[in-house]
């Protein structure tokens, strides 16, 4: 496509955010003192910016510009990701889980493992994630920089360098509390950078009524009843009935349930931000407050896609047509921007990109560094060496996470194919973690022998279901039957993925059960305090005023989303 | 709170918004063909400009402890 040209203004948006950035790291240097400031901003951040933080760190370049293109290609269904995928789990996590994350005083999650069953469910845990958060901000960086050179034909060398310095000088400077201040800037700028489109978007298409006429032509083109591209639920009584080739028990089951509580409820990626809030009650109000924006998300992130799709349908030539003759949905984001902004906003625009990017990629390594510090290298590698000594090093991890972060980017550009099944491998570790989780902090007869081995027997059997099934259409290969045999065809590869889940995630539960009862508890009651629900003092909503009761803020969100799933239904 | 947030968020945003807000009064008409004959870096920007005010307001009563 033709590249889009930048004028003085755009790149004087751009420096001015980069200056900010870098400037609230600069003055945030003289508050690290301990390590427990740097990986954990001394426990003292309040409700609202751990909450923006909580989003922020969620909402990469990948998610902008992929809920954007799967806008467009799943139209409204698209939204279940937020509504259906997000929201549950955030109240649950807040309510529930986190009385014993913020409680348990560990300092991350595989630190909970460890407290609550033993060393190797631990060690299998941290260095997982370590790995993953290292090449998912590796394949992040790799997937901007090509879109900007794309797009606006910058060096993809360039723009992978200066994203990476940028993100290392502020975190290496400011530690969490920097990346958490950040995010929350960053929220801000990708809210009002993108909004103006969403708005023009709509104004073209004549409002929600124009837009959704406009949608039943791509439905109907492709082959679908009208409502399909405007519906969340009409079209789901089978999998054949709507684009996403989903039917709602696996909907529901897979996303809403396993993928979405895995990931909300256990990746320390989001888990960190509650932790470092300054009080209990603020960590559990820190999702619950973060899922009032993200019940809005949609309208930012979803809509221009699928405005795009309506436009390309209706007046034409709008998406690139990609070599397999589709349109390719990932240049929804960057070509509606280019479509609508002049000169001014489309800098503001591109801003929030990075800042999404950032934004993503600080998480990641604010993640990394904690886990690589206290649950690698204080655990194995060099145990009981003073609390300066393990500050070093979360500055060590710092610049080695990012070197690292570079160098997957770089082997993503010569070996697509590894990080695909990298990609593959890290959704069958996380499928089946919020059994363990759901069942270490609920069930206190858990056995760390039954987590460990439920843990590892649901990720085998992850990798064994998508050996053995394929989605429709697909090649023998990375997108499954590579087992030798295909007992089962899925109508679409997003029903294949939620299908593994629901196998991974019952065979954790069935397994980690069954040998806890084969096992001895290792844990006494007393051990276990603090750890396991009900051998946890009850936490009573104390505060006044009912806005800051989290049990409140839980029902009033969950019902704003029921009303929001019965209006666009 | 070690620094206030709002702070920087103000102080950007106004920037931003000043900075809009004078591109769209001096810019070339032509460019809004493509945003539906709206400026909106004028009217974005006055918004941007508002929240920020906004912000820096709040950053300014309640002076740090």
């Amino acid at each position: 496509m033709e590249h889009i040209h930048l004028g003085a203004i755009d790149y004087a948006i751009l420096i001015v955010y980069f200056v900010f950035v870098l400037g609230i790291g600069w003055v945030l240097r003289r508050y690290i003192r301990s390590s427990e400031d740097f990986f954990l901003s001394g426990r003292s951040i309040p409700t609202w910016i751990a909450g923006l933080a909580f989003i922020s760190a969620n909402l990469g370049a990948q998610e902008v510009i992929g809920m954007g293109a799967s806008g467009a290609k799943y139209g409204m269904m698209t939204t279940h990701f937020y509504w259906l995928g997000a929201i549950p789990a955030m109240v649950f996590v807040g309510i529930f889980m986190m009385p014993f994350y913020y409680g348990s005083r560990a300092r991350s999650v595989p630190e909970y493992l460890k407290l609550r069953f033993d060393e190797k469910t631990r060690g299998f845990n941290a260095i997982t994630f370590a790995v993953m958060t290292v090449f998912s901000s590796g394949i992040s960086m790799y997937a901007l920089a090509k879109l900007l050179e794309l797009v606006l034909g910058w060096s993809f060398h360039a723009s992978v360098l200066v994203s990476a310095a940028i993100v290392l000088a502020y975190i290496f400077l400011g530690g969490l509390t920097s990346a958490i201040y950040n995010e929350v800037l960053q929220f801000f700028l990708i809210v009002l950078g993108f909004f103006p489109l969403t708005l023009l978007g709509l104004r073209d298409v004549g409002g929600w009524s124009g837009l959704t006429a406009k949608l039943k032509v791509v439905a109907t083109h492709a082959g679908y009843a009208p409502g399909a591209w405007s519906h969340l639920w009409t079209h789901t009584n089978a999998a054949s009935a709507n684009p996403m080739g989903v039917d709602w028990f696996s909907m529901v089951m897979g996303l809403g349930f396993v993928l979405s509580f895995g990931y909300w409820c256990t990746d320390f990626l989001v888990i960190q931000r509650a932790m470092a809030a300054k009080s209990m009650s603020a960590a559990r109000r820190t999702p619950l407050f973060a899922a009032f924006p993200k019940m809005l998300f949609p309208a930012l992130v979803i809509l221009p896609g699928m405005i795009a799709i309506a436009l390309n349908a209706t007046r034409g030539g709008l998406l690139p047509i990609g070599s397999d003759g589709t349109p390719n949905y990932n240049l929804a984001v960057p070509v509606m921007l280019a479509h609508y902004l002049p000169s001014g906003l489309l800098g503001l625009g591109l801003t929030a990109l990075m800042a999404s990017f950032m934004s993503g990629m600080a998480g990641n390594v604010t993640a990394f560094n904690a886990v690589w510090t206290y649950d690698i290298y204080q655990s194995y590698i060099r145990p009981g060496q003073s609390d300066r000594h393990y500050l070093w090093m979360g500055h060590v991890a710092t610049v080695f996470g990012i070197v690292l972060s570079v160098l997957a980017a770089y082997a993503t550009t010569r070996f697509n194919n590894i990080m695909d099944m990298l990609q593959l491998v890290f959704a069958f570790v996380n499928a089946p973690l919020f059994a363990t989780f759901l069942l270490g902090m609920f069930w206190r007869r858990t056995t760390g022998h039954g987590a460990f081995f439920g843990l590892v027997i649901g990720t085998l059997v992850a990798a064994v279901h998508h050996g053995l099934v394929l989605p429709y259409g697909a090649v023998v290969g990375i997108k499954g039957g590579y087992l030798g045999a295909v007992l089962h065809v899925y109508p679409s590869e997003m029903a294949q993925n939620f299908w593994t889940a629901i196998f991974a995630w019952s065979a954790c539960f069935i397994c980690t059960i069954v040998i806890s009862y084969l096992t001895r508890r290792d844990k006494t009651d007393e051990d276990l305090k603090g750890l396991v629900y009900s051998l946890t003092a009850r936490i009573t909503d104390h505060e006044a005023r009912w806005y800051k009761r989290p049990a409140t803020l839980g029902v009033v969100v969950l019902a704003l989303t029921a009303v929001l799933n019965v209006i666009f239904w | 709170m070690k620094l206030d947030l709002r702070l920087p968020i103000g102080l950007m945003f106004t920037t931003f918004g000043v900075m809009l807000v004078v591109f769209g009064l001096v810019s070339n008409r032509a460019i809004y063909q493509r945003s539906l004959g709206i400026n909106v870096n004028l009217w974005w920007g006055l918004v941007l400009l508002a929240f920020g005010v906004v912000m820096l307001a709040f950053a300014m009563r309640k002076p740090r402890t």
